[in-house]
């Protein structure tokens, strides 16, 4: 981005804000437009993010149960979380419920994008396989309620008429989290796998050029070409993807509710189930801190295997 | 971080499939490819085949042939019936509870709600986007950048103290308590326009301003027109967004006269938590909550689909 000369009109345009500038920080005129132009955008992040950000914290000090005021108990709500069963439970369903779907979502999101970028350019088919990840959670989990259901789901048809089993797929604390896990890897598939397209598109098509010249078989270019030139952008990927299994909550609210027992109790799940439904909101404000700090060590690595590009941020 | 939806849509547009991929001869590897990719798409779209089947089928016959692939005594009964235009004896009479969901005003509800939310952060983002790209002040960068943490904040950390400012301002079971954490602020949207609005060529600007507009008029009329594109795509994303929020209008507003859809459709699930659930019924709408997105998708695919490879990249 160019920048205006030095003697332009006080307050001329720049755009890219480089530092070290002698009009870099505008006229009086300019900041104050600029105030405006912010205040709505700052009043929101303040009371929205930035308030409720300090005030969490300090109920996760608390006892509070919504009723009364909170009463100060220092580290007693982390202090707890450590004997809490239910808590580790939580924990553990959580992590198996994101090993699960990032595992299924990560390798057909890559074998669907290496599909569309070898074989079409249609927009058409990219809107297909997107098309899910638009449609709301609670819509898609009531869907696969109905066609997952015990008996009459078209699933246990298909399942009975080929000589199997039926499977209770919400009922059984063994399903319960496999099942859900599916469902979200069906509606974050097409997602995952064009992000990862968009990807492969900024690999040169004169690499894979040289391959085929070089007489490289398609499974080759994947595991030569494709799969070490993609590496950054699937690192981004499985962050992004991470962070988000880690707040599962929507399919489960709809479908089981936590159960069968605590099979799908996840974390999110948890933390709403104890400030509205058992109203420890202390208690459940110290299982967010844990959640954000979990994923904050997420968004850590994140910036690691990104080694930190500023560019865009600062 | 690096790309822009600009780049992207240009690496879609010159990228070819590479490797001669596209007229390649018909080979086992390329059907077999295909195979995969029909297969995939099948399976994404059969779900929303199973649900426009099941709404149009008679919910009282529906478990006598639970695997037939064609609606079972195809009827307009179960849209009737959540839409509160079926007597009572005739909802019965379908399997249907009797009891009124009130989908229709949850429809109304969704509307204007993500309406509000949108309107609000598509116009407030491209305000805070304008002061912080192209206006001059200090400190800037660095409030830009203490926006863009907020993208890291897990949303149920947050929601916790909101829910207790909306409580002790009274504004519980009302649209204001919906829409306003989400109404003047999206880290996501004044990020994404920014990026826009900094590719904008200063001396487009630079002329407005010679006429001697001043930078509210530069901002209505010369930069939101020649934006125009990337607000209309952003609008799209926004309000899908909005439709498909659970968990807060859940916390702030679930009473009959103020739930949105996807709270509707849970109470609606909810109703019949033992015996079979009315799932004609909770199908038909399931469709009805699905509608407006897979027609906004109809019309907007190419925008939607493009902007995905920089929406990830948040």
């Amino acid at each position: 981005m160019a920048l205006t000369s030095r003697n332009a009109r006080t307050g001329g345009v720049s755009v890219s804000g480089q530092a070290l500038r002698p009009d870099v920080n505008g006229t009086r005129r300019e900041r104050l437009t600029a105030l405006a132009f912010v205040a709505p955008a700052l009043l929101g992040f303040t009371v929205f993010y930035f308030w409720p950000t300090l005030r969490g914290l300090y109920y996760s000090l608390t006892e509070f149960d919504f009723f009364s005021p909170p009463r100060f108990v220092g580290l007693d709500n982390y202090a707890a979380l450590f004997s809490d069963a239910i808590f580790w439970n939580a924990m553990k369903v959580t992590v198996q419920y994101v090993v699960i779907n990032i595992g299924t979502q990560t390798v057909l999101a890559l074998l669907l994008a290496v599909l569309l970028h070898r074989l079409t350019r249609s927009i058409v088919v990219r809107s297909i396989v997107l098309l899910p990840y638009l449609i709301s959670n609670v819509v898609v989990a009531l869907v696969f309620y109905w066609m997952l259901d015990a008996q009459i789901g078209i699933t246990n048809q298909a399942l009975t008429f080929l000589g199997l089993d039926a499977v209770p797929f919400f009922g059984s604390q063994d399903w319960a989290i496999p099942t859900i896990a599916f469902i979200n890897t069906w509606r974050h598939l097409g997602y995952t796998a064009l992000l990862l397209f968009a990807g492969m598109l900024m690999i040169p098509g004169d690499v894979y050029e040289a391959g085929r010249v070089d007489g490289a078989s398609e499974w080759k270019m994947f595991w030569r070409i494709t799969l070490p030139l993609l590496r950054p952008i699937l690192a981004l990927v499985l962050v992004i993807t991470v962070i988000g299994s880690f707040q599962a909550f929507d399919t489960v609210a709809v479908t089981t509710a936590g159960g069968p027992g605590d099979a799908t109790r996840v974390i999110q799940y948890y933390i709403f189930d104890l400030a509205f439904q058992r109203y420890q909101y202390g208690y459940a404000s110290a299982v967010s801190v844990v959640l954000f700090l979990i994923l904050a060590v997420v968004a850590f690595v994140q910036l690691r295997l990104m080694r930190a590009d500023e560019s865009d941020v600062a | 971080m690096a790309t822009t939806a600009t780049t992207f849509d240009e690496a879609v547009a010159v990228s070819k499939p590479t490797g001669g991929a596209r007229r390649g001869r018909p080979n086992p590897g390329r059907v077999l490819a295909w195979t995969a990719l029909g297969l995939i798409m099948a399976a994404t779209l059969f779900p929303f085949y199973w649900m426009l089947r099941t709404a149009f089928s008679n919910g009282a016959y529906l478990a006598t042939e639970p695997a037939n692939l064609l609606p079972v005594e195809t009827t307009w009964g179960a849209f009737e019936r959540v839409l509160g235009l079926a007597t009572t004896e005739e909802a019965q009479a379908q399997a249907g509870s009797g009891a009124s969901v009130s989908i229709f005003r949850a429809l109304l509800n969704s509307v204007l709600v993500a309406s509000l939310i949108t309107a609000g952060q598509v116009f407030f983002g491209a305000m805070a986007a304008y002061a912080f790209s192209r206006l001059r002040w200090p400190g800037r960068n660095t409030v830009f950048f203490i926006f863009l943490t907020a993208l890291m904040v897990p949303p149920i950390f947050t929601q916790l103290p909101n829910f207790l400012l909306m409580r002790d301002l009274g504004l519980l079971s009302s649209y204001t308590a919906i829409v306003l954490p989400f109404f003047f602020m999206t880290p996501f949207a004044i990020f994404f326009l920014r990026q826009f609005f900094l590719g904008i060529p200063r001396e487009v600007e630079e002329a407005a301003r010679l006429d001697g507009a001043g930078a509210v008029g530069r901002f209505f009329r010369v930069i939101l027109p020649m934006a125009s594109g990337p607000l209309v795509t952003l609008t799209i994303l926004q309000y899908i967004q909005a439709w498909g929020e659970y968990l807060w209008p859940l916390l702030v507003a679930s009473d009959r006269d103020h739930r949105v859809l996807t709270v509707a459709l849970a109470v609606f699930r909810s109703q019949t938590p033992q015996g079979a659930p009315d799932w004609a019924g909770l199908m038909a709408a399931t469709l009805l909550a699905a509608l407006p997105v897979v027609i906004l998708f109809a019309v907007f695919s190419r925008k939607i689909v493009n902007s995905i490879g920089f929406s990830g990249i948040k």
